[in-house]
């Protein structure tokens, strides 16, 4: 059962790949320039070519079947649409039921599932296998990733519904669930790191799906590029690892891990304390993955994919792969306390940083994602003090009330006829009534308005944040706190500024209102089921998660440490602190964009230079250009020219054979001829010399 | 049945093919359609045989297979023939690629096509060769052989600037060639004997080691090419015709980390460790270095040779570590980047013989008309980017794993080529097959024919199947490495992973 949950969308991927290849095929078959038949050039022409490309070409074939107005000639839809998306949404169903048969078998019922599957990488003492390991941990990641996975490929079904290259599409939502469903259920570090590899593959090829768009193919390579400059820290992790454990299955490194406490290895130049480094370096890998300060950059871009993908990768299930990386390592990570140190800065920075940057955004998905980013930090805030079954808490409730975010966004955009702008929105509550009342519960989620989801697992971080300072465990504690509360007001004053500015109001963009609709019933059904799971996601599993039975419901699957007894005993104010920000930052956006619209327009004119700050992201990208890539560049560029063709070839073959040409030019006219002669000339060379040294051997 | 000489039918049957090609005569349509098929067949054959060598592998015992022996000349030299783990991985992949060269060469290849046959059947033979050659001078009269054909290949078949790049190929070897021929010298007459194996039991002094050393070095280093003797291979990728690029970064880039393994570990294990440190360097050099340059590339097969440049310092990095996964890693590396390589240089000839060009910025969106195309090339870009579940993560994770238990900056910094990587080969990609196809050149291009499906055919199973389970040829070479690697550590004296203050528990 439990590989038949890991390898249904494998086996979805297979066939639809294989749709998607042949019906490819069928529309371009193969063949071969006849010699000297250039001029083929001026003959048939690219269907797709007809047409000037539109503003938003690489939406048009979505754009058409809304728009009457559409002139554009549609691309057909790919041979085989229909059976490939029935074919993965399907077998993701299943997959989705059975996961949710494990998580009640192994979360509740106390079983632990290893299943070997085959050998991987045997060399030395290194034994890597393929393996399934399901513990409550993984069976809560499973229900996460394929409830979420299952109701995006149905979501898609309506939202891809005109795009040409759709069996290509699932097949790459299948890769990716199937990528995911390795890393969670992975028994070593490097099958984790395989899945982990792979999201970010399927991550690659999604967000760079409309692969005609520049915009959109840039921000695919940036986001697999500054995923591996985290893979950097994580590979160094499991070598380190490896070096001291002589393993990297998880059974054997844990069984390990006390003795190693404090113990020093080598790092580069310096001695440093063993799991310190490695959980640091691992650390990185999980900053990349998920976001973090620093390595952040990649998230917003990625936007750039269809919305469905944004639900899927960008907010449930990948990006909190780190935040599950984390608590899978948390034996080591509990016996590091500087890396938990700064796995809570990390977090508390990001949960903050994203939020100011989410104030002023105005592309409708860009804001979701850094309040994405900001969820993540808690998350990991949650981690750094030691409540790793706080911080999987909320994953698991943020996955229902992000997706439904993501996917209510889109069913806004499908409205809007792909405007993302929110300043060209408003009063679309009129028009897209479901829309709106599902999005109104995912925001109220997210900003943990009592009794939803998001309070419960949000609250309990802040609290937990605030007991481990009480506690004096980490000292970052109260740092982690008081970002994390005030990120609750930022976050709740940008989220009611979208849904003020999207949903109330006057429309701003006539010709688009007028023509808004509500989305297919396969869109709808999916917001439905995840607006029911923001709420009922919370409550009912407060106890397993953050309550008195943890221990209980996560056995050994993660570390259980004495925070979560005293986040029970912090003071009522404390405790009331999360419900107040969100109150307050509900009441600020309610002025500023219900009552007295023009308080921001006047705050950024006053506040200019912090109004860019924020609106630029902190500069990050224009830093990173400057310290990296152009840097990179001109050092390529240099190396190139300078190193190879100055020095190296200038001092080497090209000077040594300008004098042998020198010399030989007189000798020997320059034809195509004289490379026999130089072969000739070897030849005799090697049979001298083997003549020379058998004459030798004679004597 | 076990009395026949396989491995000298596997040897010298492309020879005998290359024969039955020159007896031909003329230079007309049937000529060469003959030409090719009987390479073609020859080829195939070859490989069969040399899958009977996989048949009867034992590859639990770290001996010499197959191993055949005739006296030859002067009473020391012996044809002195035979395989163990390390070699026969390199063997199978020479004689598995050769048909694959053939098939690609059929319609790109229409000039002196029995010329160019015969000149590749002479090549494989003397890969073969190379490969499996237990006498120093056998050995080296392969591996320089070697170099004539792919020279001609080079200079007759190649691009614009063919001559320019064949000598530049030629000066570079030269020097190696002789510096390593008085090495051999210098150690028959301290040996008394050319005979490898004898050769690797023997104690070599200190000073011959080091020198010796070094001469085996000069060849083998431009052979890798490490860095700083790498220039001329992207040059010589750049003007040579897809199949003599395909062999060229398949198989003869393998010789040098072959020629380490061989004779530098075993026979100088002193002067290896001495001289190490400087591998890692030029290693590291090489990959971080070479990767940057690839950044700039505005040549396609320019970009993927730099890329190959900096694959093989993870191979020499992994060699000099000295343990098993470095060990082990190497020739894993080397085996999955001749696949990768050699594919890689294939999907540029596939738009290469369609356009004529090689140059980046000629193309665009092809994956609008080549939906096929694109997706065999994004498999072997992400081999290239060392993607976990293709067969470029086992070597690269397996020889920066070795290397870090060495030492950690080199494994640190190697470990940056691991982003670099993605930045050029995503980058080229991107440039070639994504966008709006919008050139006019470009408008009628078509997608891969069949003949070429054939030929990425197994190229793409070999990629993912080691990849996901690279278990056959680690386990190939697992007894040989491990004996390698226990004798190189005991000439030491110290095992080498002690530096690491605290010996893991296996051991």
């Amino acid at each position: 059962m439990y590989q038949a949950i890991v390898f249904l969308p494998l086996l979805g991927f297979l066939i639809a790949a294989a749709i998607a290849i042949v019906g490819a095929r069928a529309q371009h078959p193969g063949g071969y320039p006849e010699p000297g038949a250039e001029d083929h050039a001026h003959g048939p022409v690219d269907e797709s070519r007809h047409g000037a490309p539109s503003p938003h070409g690489d939406h048009a074939a979505v754009h058409v079947s809304h728009d009457e107005h559409d002139h554009h000639a549609a691309e057909p839809a790919a041979w085989g649409s229909r059976p490939a998306e029935v074919v993965t949404t399907t077998l993701l169903f299943v997959s989705m039921a059975l996961s949710w048969i494990a998580f009640a078998r192994v979360g509740f019922g106390g079983l632990e599932v290893r299943e070997a599957i085959a050998p991987f990488i045997f060399s030395g003492e290194l034994k890597v296998d393929w393996a399934l390991r399901v513990d409550t941990l993984t069976a809560v990641m499973l229900v996460v990733v394929t409830t979420v996975s299952a109701l995006v490929h149905l979501y898609s079904i309506g939202y891809m519904v005109d795009d040409p290259g759709r069996p290509r599409f699932f097949a790459y939502l299948s890769l990716f669930t199937f990528a995911m469903l390795m890393l969670v259920t992975a028994d070593n570090l490097v099958q984790l790191f395989f899945g982990w590899e792979g999201v970010g593959l399927a991550s690659y090829l999604l967000i760079g799906f409309w692969y005609k768009k520049p915009s959109a193919n840039a921000a695919a390579i940036k986001a697999f590029v500054v995923n591996r400059v985290g893979d950097f820290g994580f590979l160094l992790g499991i070598f380190a690892v490896f070096v001291v454990t002589a393993a990297v299955d998880f059974d054997t490194i844990f069984a390990q891990a006390p003795a190693l406490a404090g113990k020093p290895i080598p790092f580069l130049s310096w001695e440093v304390d063993a799991l310190t480094v490695i959980c640091l370096l691992l650390f990185m890998g999980a900053m990349g993955k998920s976001a973090q300060f620093l390595l952040h950059t990649w998230l917003p871009d990625a936007m750039e994919g269809p919305t469905p993908v944004s639900a899927l990768i960008h907010a449930a299930t990948m990006v909190t792969a780190g935040v599950f990386m984390v608590a899978r390592l948390s034996p080591l990570f509990e016996l590091a306390p500087t890396a938990l140190a700064v796995v809570t800065f990390v977090g508390a920075t990001t949960a903050l940083f994203a939020a100011t940057v989410g104030l002023v955004q105005n592309d409708i998905k860009r804001i979701v994602a850094y309040s994405t980013c900001s969820q993540l930090g808690y998350m990991f805030v949650a981690m750094g003090v030691g409540a790793y079954s706080v911080g999987m808490y909320h994953l698991f409730t943020h996955a229902f009330f992000k997706a439904l975010l993501f996917l209510g966004s889109g069913s806004v955009i499908v409205a809007m006829h792909h405007e993302q702008d929110i300043r060209m929105m408003g009063g679309l509550s009129r028009k897209i009534p479901f829309t709106y009342a599902m999005m109104l519960v995912g925001t109220l989620a997210l900003t943990g308005f009592p009794l939803t989801a998001g309070y419960f697992s949000k609250d309990a971080i802040i609290e937990a944040a605030f007991a481990s300072d009480h506690a004096g465990h980490n000292p970052m504690a109260f740092y982690g706190f008081v970002c994390t509360v005030a990120a609750a007001a930022l976050t709740s004053f940008y989220s009611w500024r979208l849904v003020f500015k999207t949903f109330h109001g006057q429309p701003h963009d006539r010709h688009h209102y007028d023509h808004a609709h509500e989305s297919p019933l396969p869109m709808l059904i999916p917001l439905g089921v995840l607006a029911a799971g923001s709420i009922l996601a919370g409550l009912p599993f407060y106890d397993a998660f953050a309550g008195n039975s943890v221990a209980a419901f996560f056995r050994g699957s993660l570390s259980v440490t004495g925070i979560l007894e005293e986040m029970h005993h912090v003071p009522a104010m404390i405790a009331y602190l999360p419900t107040v920000m969100m109150v307050a930052g509900f009441a600020v956006a309610w002025v500023f964009y219900i009552k007295s619209p023009g308080i921001p327009r006047a705050l950024a004119r006053t506040f200019k230079p912090v109004y860019l700050f924020l609106l630029n992201k902190w500069y990050f990208d224009e830093l990173y250009d400057r310290i990296f890539v152009r840097p990179a560049m001109w050092l390529g560029r240099a190396l190139w020219k300078g190193g190879d063709g100055r020095l190296i070839d200038g001092l080497g073959p090209d000077g040594v054979s300008a004098r042998v040409l020198d010399v030989t030019r007189n000798v020997v006219r320059l034809q195509t001829g004289y490379l026999y002669h130089y072969a000739f000339a070897m030849l005799i060379g090697v049979a001298a010399l083997a003549t020379w040294f058998i004459l030798g051997g004679l004597r | 049945m076990a009395s026949w000489p396989v491995l000298s039918v596997t040897t010298f049957l492309p020879a005998f093919g290359a024969l039955l090609i020159m007896m031909l005569r003329q230079e007309d349509e049937a000529v060469k359609r003959n030409a090719r098929w009987i390479a073609l067949w020859t080829t195939i054959i070859t490989f069969a045989v040399s899958m009977v060598m996989v048949w009867r592998f034992d590859s639990g015992s770290p001996e010499f297979q197959f191993v055949e022996r005739q006296p030859w000349l002067a009473g020391t030299i012996t044809y002195h023939m035979g395989v163990d783990g390390i070699s026969l991985p390199f063997v199978i992949l020479t004689t598995a690629l050769m048909p694959l060269c053939i098939l690609a060469s059929w319609k790109p290849i229409q000039r002196r096509v029995k010329e160019y046959m015969v000149a590749f059947l002479v090549l494989e033979t003397m890969m073969v060769g190379t490969f499996a050659a237990l006498d120093v001078v056998v050995f080296y009269l392969f591996f320089e052989g070697g170099l004539i054909p792919m020279f001609l290949i080079i200079g007759v078949w190649g691009g614009p600037r063919r001559v320019y790049a064949s000598f530049k190929f030629f000066l570079y070897t030269l020097l190696g060639s002789v510096l390593m021929l008085i090495a051999i010298l210098a150690m028959y007459g301290e040996a008394g004997t050319t005979d490898i194996p004898t050769l690797m039991a023997h104690d070599f002094p200190r000073t011959l080691q080091t020198w010796a050393w070094l001469a085996f070095f000069a060849s083998f280093a431009v052979k890798m090419p490490m860095w700083p003797v790498h220039t001329w291979l992207p040059d010589a990728h750049v003007e040579a015709p897809t199949a003599g690029s395909v062999i060229l970064a398949a198989v003869l880039l393998k010789m040098g980390g072959y020629g380490f393994l061989r004779f530098s570990l075993p026979m100088f294990p002193d002067a290896s460790e001495y001289f190490a440190p400087m591998v890692f360097v030029l290693s590291v050099v090489a990959i971080v270095y070479t990767s940057l340059v690839a950044l700039m590339q505005e040549d396609v097969k320019k970009l993927i040779a730099y890329s190959s440049v900096a694959h093989m310092g993870f191979v020499t990095m992994g060699i000099f570590t000295g343990n098993t996964q470095g060990v082990a890693g190497s020739v894993f590396q080397m085996i999955s980047h001749g696949i990768v390589s050699g594919a890689l240089f294939l999907c540029v000839g596939v738009i290469y013989d369609r356009m004529h060009t090689r140059e980046i910025a000629a193309y665009g969106g092809l994956v609008n008309r080549m939906p096929v195309y694109a997706a065999i090339f994004m498999l072997f870009t992400l081999a290239n980017v060392g993607l976990p579940g293709t067969s470029g993560f086992v070597g690269e994770f397996l020889t920066l794993m070795g290397a870090f238990r060495v030492n950690t900056w080199v494994a640190t910094i190697a470990c940056l080529g691991v982003i670099l990587s993605a930045c050029y080969a995503l980058w080229l990609y991107r440039k070639v097959v994504f966008g709006a196809l919008e050139k006019p050149s470009l408008a009628a291009i078509r997608d891969v024919e069949l003949r070429e499906i054939v030929v990425f055919a197994p190229l793409i199973v070999l990629t993912i199947w080691f990849g996901v389970y690279p278990k056959p040829v680690l386990d190939m070479s697992a007894a040989s490495v491990s004996a390698l690697v226990q004798s190189y550590n005991e000439a030491l004296g110290t095992p080498k992973t002690a530096a690491l203050g605290r010996p893991s528990a296996a051991e």
